[in-house]
């Protein structure tokens, strides 16, 4: 509690010098709301139902902020990460019968489907000698740096739902996100910033804002979406024609007159608004800044690849016609690292949409060209920093995708792949990682887990690890039960740990 | 069948009646099962000994099981001896390893002296209290009655004796009518009705000021959107495709309608429930059934339809169970419920209900209005066209008379008619005719989504093990949970989904008035009697004043289920009526205002704020209902669904200042001034709002469009009125907002940020321009305009603007 509300008859003018306009704003500020984001959750949460906050994690954590990049869709693992030579040996064979008859498709005939190889030549890259497919070399450079697994695995067959399983460990709606848990969990570091924010390149994805939800708990604690250029955050620019000098005079005005109406009736949520307008007013100021990327060397943005033009071609599902995703997508991976720097605890970058049931190759390459350089860079560039060991950074998606090609009634071109939960890959770097590893294995033609099978409940309980939480214990109670980001599941893997 | 949680006959410790008896136990420091024992064992113990795991042959939350002997030949509670109650020796254990619970911090010494007391005293069993009869005692007497006005004081003044608190007194009138308004139309009052009301000295006047706001449409459409939360009412189908929903709005209007016409809550439920099954079943009846069709549909490429069909069925069971029982039976979709006496099987004859309700469609009016205006519409055109008829008949006759007529041979029909018609007097009158028959008004009729009961092929429903639709386990029939009372002459459950809407309120289930009045007095007081509004469950809180709220229950069925008559016992009370002012020396004791000293503070709801903002300043259109709108939305917001094809098209006209609740509501990607001030997302059904507090929120009202045109219009409107000076202007756009005048402070403040707008603006006309907009007005310069915005957006960033005190 601040000292202002453990004394609410302080004069005006001590409590004026001590907070809504002087230096003491940020004390004040940060005293309400280091809670979650910029937010004073505290006052509103205390007075709609039981809490079990708590802002020290549980133990010593290795990562501080994560980056979470979302490639929604699903991305094929087999043309990308999983090199399957027996796939290619088979292809155009028909499944073998025994996975058929009970395994389960969304678009795919299984009497009629048949294997599909990929084309992509696959290389080994750095000490440990990890694989990557031709179509991300420069991810391949930080293969010692990453941990691979490609032994994910989920329940969820369809998109929206399998994408809110991977968001909030549990495909109902209402739940919140992974981002939200660990703001709820750490609050945030960041003054002048939210604690979870969101950037998304390319189309919509499936979830849309469902993506980024905070569910049951207080709506501080859900993704506030960036934008990447021009208004970064919605609602920060002054009207048209009123300068900040007079935003400044209104907002004095405004605090005598809230604080005269604290003095009269003594009601903590009116000094959370006071403070929240003067968080407000420095967002102005901050956010701004954060997408400026002026200050970046010449070098750095080639590094990420801003202002890159998009490739020659039109109609790929991975942007629209009016979007420049690959120049988005890298200017996004940039601002994740300013917000990283910037205190800000969790950085969904989101982009959609890799559901490729049809001309695969050309589709894959779209997306695996937009987001290969500016990843890499961004693990480069935390490296160079030293933010990787506190920074963890996550690529992943709802799901895989089929080693069969797909046969829907219309399209038995067998030039895309079908839903696939049941094997699938993703990487983790820094944070407490220890990268250059490969963790778990697939059958010889990556249709089931063979090795260390990794529920998406166990990636995110080590998720949490990572940052000094038990999933156990990071709760929430609602309608009398206490809920966690992992469901009634979830292991920590301790293999993965540096 | 006994169908009561109580197995068997007790000497019961406490009373379970609420009335004066029950205020001994309230007061009481005696241990009794359900002050202190139920909730600790709720907490501690049930997880692992209760209806869904039983380790160690352990159930607690049952008698007959706590007392029998466990696998290790051992007995949990020997009623009467504690020291021969396994339960106590392992609770105060002093090895870690022997300790129970085995998780988390031991039980503190009072818990566990409390356990070994209430076992001596013969550790006795009592149900939980929200599936116990309502109580049927009298209210209390408080000493005290000076200021009462109705039992609900004398409920909470009691309570307030025993704690040796003093109510608060009556909020000033301004503060009363500026509440009533927020509570019951959610928009400001107008400057008359706040002078007539704070003149108007007669003992009825407030009582006048209730009735008139609950005669209102305002009211309906305010109390329309609690009830739409709970209904998770969107435009939008949800999930991937999210595609348009065009005749969503039509259930909203449905809700408003009868909120309007006071449809008694009985019948509210059972229209909604099944209202395609009564026998005099109206269009209207079936289109109230569209409330379980807000459930999402997925029409994602490659989904299975039965998989989703079975979570729509799975969502309206678990709806049912959060708005009507205040229970969370849906972790009982996968096993039995771990804390609450709800098994697995009992969630599936829930679900069995529902099984057979198939998504369909019907026909019917567009709106009651509609209907009234095509009917008159028609009316006139039939008279026009009979006039015309007449007309040709008449040039016809004539003709016929005439001397080229007689010519004509044979005289048929056709004959005539092609002789007719070779008379441009009469071809033109026909086709005249014509041309009015085919401009015939059409039936305002349109297609809504409702539930219909599937008559053939009728499904049987299953346990699904795990909630997985592929792994049906055994049949089972329709049925209510046994804990609550069956229904009829034999105490059975009811057999058909019409049977069971009108178990729901026969009267004879005391959680669902229970319930429903907990729902109506958090939206007067922002809390409920049961804070836990969407648990009533042995987790769940209990009631801060259980007399109350069974006295509140029985009222509302004696008062023939009617909202507005309840809303009014309620708003009628001197504990509505006090001031809201915290008081500090209570914050230790009481700071959340459990025993009501005092009115609450909260911050009004997402479409209020802008309902405030647009009726102050004069631009807030009154069209009630119809299809949903499309107010100005920042750049991007809907690029984020994953349907490119979808356009928010802004809409026009008064359609840009519609209410709130009519916005377009798109499930995954949904306005953020909706958002941003905590509107649910429509996916799940929703019993409690939250009041988010941000940074985001204050940009919102600084600097969002609508926001920001508000204060341009509220400057207008006290530019254009008749008054003089700053002063006036100044206490008027004050007044227009909250209501009281403003405060000499507040006036100095104010003055002060006029002048120093005034100075900026003197020498920045083009930004005088700018600020202005569209918003001009005539013979006033733009620079003195854009200071007089400048002032009264701050003024509209009042906490006290948006919030209900």
């Amino acid at each position: 509690m601040s000292p202002f509300l453990q004394h609410p008859d302080r004069t005006r003018r001590e409590f004026f010098n001590t907070t809504a306009s002087g230096l003491g704003a940020m004390a004040l500020g940060s005293l309400l709301t280091r809670d979650g984001l910029l937010s004073p959750a505290t006052a509103s949460a205390s007075s709609i139902g039981p809490s079990s906050t708590t802002k020290k994690p549980h133990f010593p954590p290795r990562a501080k902020s994560c980056i979470f990049i979302f490639m929604a869709g699903a991305p094929s693992q087999l043309d990308l990460f999983d090199p399957k030579p027996r796939l290619n040996e088979l292809h155009s064979q028909p499944l073998p019968k025994e996975i058929w008859e009970t395994a389960r498709f969304a678009f795919i005939q299984p009497e009629s489907a048949v294997l599909m190889g990929s084309p992509r030549k696959f290389t080994k890259y750095g000490q440990c000698g990890m694989e990557f497919s031709d179509l991300l070399p420069n991810l391949g450079s930080c293969a010692d740096d990453l941990l691979m697994v490609r032994s994910l695995h989920s329940e969820e067959f369809n998109h929206h739902p399998g994408q809110l399983m991977m968001q909030c460990g549990v495909s109902r709606f209402g739940m919140p996100t992974m981002g939200s848990w660990l703001t709820y969990g750490l609050g945030s570091e960041s003054e002048n910033l939210p604690g979870y924010v969101v950037l998304t390149a390319g189309r919509g994805s499936s979830g849309g804002a469902t993506l980024y939800q905070s569910g049951f708990l207080p709506s501080s604690y859900s993704g506030v979406l960036f934008r990447n250029t021009g208004e970064p955050v919605l609602n920060l620019r002054n009207p048209d024609g009123l300068p900040p000098e007079l935003q400044r005079a209104g907002l004095d005005a405004l605090g005598e007159i809230n604080h005269g109406r604290y003095q009269e009736v003594h009601d903590p949520e009116i000094a959370s608004r006071i403070a929240n307008y003067e968080l407000a007013s420095r967002m102005q100021t901050s956010a701004p800044e954060l997408i400026d990327l002026s200050s970046e060397s010449q070098a750095t943005l080639d590094w990420y690849g801003v202002d890159r033009p998009e490739p020659p071609g039109k109609g790929f599902r991975g942007t629209l016609p009016h979007l420049k995703t690959h120049d988005a997508f890298a200017r996004n991976c940039l601002l994740a690292r300013r917000m990283v720097e910037r205190g800000v605890r969790f950085v969904n970058i989101i982009h959609a949409s890799w559901d490729q049931h049809s001309e695969l190759d050309r589709n894959i390459t779209y997306n695996a060209t937009a987001v290969d350089q500016p990843i890499a860079a961004l693990i480069g560039d935390l490296k160079r920093r030293g933010l990787l060991d506190e920074t963890l950074v996550v690529w992943g998606s709802e799901f895989g995708r089929t080693p069969l090609g797909e046969n829907r009634r219309g399209r038995e071109s067998n030039t895309g792949r079908d839903h696939h939960p049941f094997a699938f890959t993703m990487l983790l770097a820094g944070g407490g990682i220890r990268g250059g590893q490969v963790y778990g294995a697939t059958d010889e033609i990556g249709w089931n887990i063979t090795e260390d099978p990794v529920h998406v409940n166990d990636l995110h309980a080590t998720i949490l690890h990572l940052f000094g939480l038990d999933h156990l214990r990071l709760t929430h109670r609602f309608q009398g039960r206490d809920f966690r980001l992992t469901d009634v599941g979830g292991k920590v893997i301790p293999s993965w740990l540096a | 069948m006994l169908r009561l949680a109580l197995p068997f006959a007790l000497s019961l410790l406490v009373a379970s009646s609420y009335g004066p008896a029950a205020r001994a136990e309230e007061s009481s420091p005696a241990v009794t099962f359900a002050q202190n024992i139920q909730p600790l064992l709720a907490q501690r113990c049930l997880e692992c000994h209760g209806p869904d795991a039983q380790e160690g042959g352990l159930r607690l939350d049952r008698r007959e099981t706590a007392l029998a002997e466990l696998d290790s030949g051992d007995t949990a509670i020997v009623p009467g001896d504690p020291a021969a109650s396994a339960l106590i020796e392992r609770v105060a254990s002093e090895s870690a390893d022997l300790r129970m619970p085995p998780e988390g911090e031991p039980l503190t010494h009072d818990e566990v002296e409390q356990l070994r007391k209430w076992i001596a005293a013969g550790a006795h069993f009592t149900g939980h209290w929200a599936y116990e009869p309502l109580s049927t005692a009298q209210p209390p007497v408080p000493r005290n009655t000076v200021g009462i006005v109705n039992e609900i004081d004398q409920f909470v003044r009691a309570r307030l004796e025993q704690e040796g608190i003093e109510p608060s007194p009556p909020a000033d009138r301004y503060t009363l009518i500026k509440r009533l308004y927020y509570d019951l139309h959610g928009v400001t009052p107008t400057i008359a009705e706040v002078d007539d009301f704070v003149a108007n000295t007669s003992p009825d006047a407030y009582e006048r000021l209730v009735d008139r706001l609950l005669a209102s449409p305002r009211f309906a459409e305010r109390w329309a959107r609690h009830w739409l939360d709970k209904a998770r009412y969107a435009d939008s189908d949800g999930y991937e495709k999210d595609n348009h929903r065009p005749d969503a709005w039509r259930y909203r209007d449905w809700v408003i309608h009868a909120i309007h016409t006071d449809l008694p809550f009985d019948e509210f439920t059972i229209q909604q429930l099944a209202g395609d099954m009564l026998l005099d079943r109206t269009p209207l009846a079936h289109l109230a059934t569209a409330f379980h069709r807000q459930t999402l549909t997925n029409t994602e490429g490659g989904t299975d339809q039965e998989q989703w069909r079975v979570a729509a069925v799975m969502d309206r069971t678990e709806t049912l169970g959060s708005v009507w029982l205040g229970l969370t039976v849906g972790c009982a979709r996968c096993h039995n419920h771990k804390y609450d006496d709800f098994t697995q099987r009992e969630y599936y004859q829930l679900f069995a209900y529902f099984n057979n309700g198939d998504e369909t469609t019907t026909e019917m009016v567009t709106s009651p209005e509609s209907q009234a205006k095509y009917e008159r519409e028609l009316a006139a055109h039939q008279d026009s066209v009979a006039r015309q008829r007449k007309q040709v008949e008449r040039i016809r006759e004539h003709l016929l008379l005439t001397e080229e007529a007689q010519g004509l041979g044979e005289q048929n029909d056709e004959t005539i008619e092609e002789f007719a018609l070779t008379h441009e007097e009469y071809a033109q009158a026909k086709a005249e005719l014509e041309e009015l028959q085919a401009q015939a008004p059409k039936p305002p009729r349109m297609k809504v989504r409702v539930i219909s009961e599937r008559e053939e092929d009728r499904r049987t429903t299953h346990v699904l093990h795990r909630g997985e639709f592929k792994q049906p386990q055994e049949s089972v029939a329709p049925g209510t949970p046994s804990t609550l009372p069956g229904w009829g002459a034999d105490d059975a459950s009811p057999k058909s989904r019409l049977e069971m809407a009108r178990w729901l309120v026969s009267g004879e289930n005391p959680l669902v008035p229970r319930v429903a009045v907990n729902h109506i007095w958090g939206h007067l007081f922002g809390q409920g009697i049961v804070r836990t509004v969407e648990d009533f469950g042995v987790r769940g809180e209990r009631p801060t004043h259980p007399g109350l709220l069974d006295w509140l229950a029985g009222e509302y069925i004696r008062l023939g289920w009617s909202r507005k008559k309840l809303a009014k016992r309620i708003v009628m009370s001197a504990t509505y009526r006090q001031q809201s002012r915290h008081r500090p020396e209570l914050s230790d004791v009481d700071p959340t205002n459990r025993w009501l000293y005092r009115q609450n503070r909260f911050r009004v709801e997402a479409e209020a704020i802008r309902d405030l903002y647009l009726s102050a300043a004069g631009l807030l259109s009154s069209k009630i209902g119809g299809p949903s709108v499309f107010p100005p939305i920042p750049p991007g917001i809907t690029d984020l669904n994953y349907n490119s094809a979808f356009q928010w098209k802004v809409s026009g006209g008064e359609d840009r200042f519609r209410r709130g609740m009519y916005t377009y509501f798109k499930r995954t990607a949904p306005h953020p001034n909706l958002t941003t001030f905590d509107c649910p997302d429509s996916n799940v059904t929703c019993l409690k709002r939250r009041r988010s507090n941000t940074p985001l929120a204050a940009l919102v009202t600084l600097n969002n469009r609508v926001f920001h045109e508000a204060s341009q219009a509220l400057a207008r409107r006290i530019l254009t009125a008749d008054l003089e000076g700053d002063g006036q202007r100044i206490e008027r756009a004050f007044r227009l907002c909250v209501a009281r005048p403003p405060e000499p402070s507040e006036q100095k403040t104010l003055h002060e940020l006029l002048a120093t707008s005034r100075d900026w603006y003197a020498s920045h006309p083009e930004e005088a321009r700018q600020l202005v907009g569209n918003y001009a007005v005539a013979n006033v310069d733009s620079r003195e305009a854009a200071a007089w915005i400048a002032t009264v957006r701050i003024i509209m960033n009042m906490d006290e603007f948006i919030t209900r005190e």
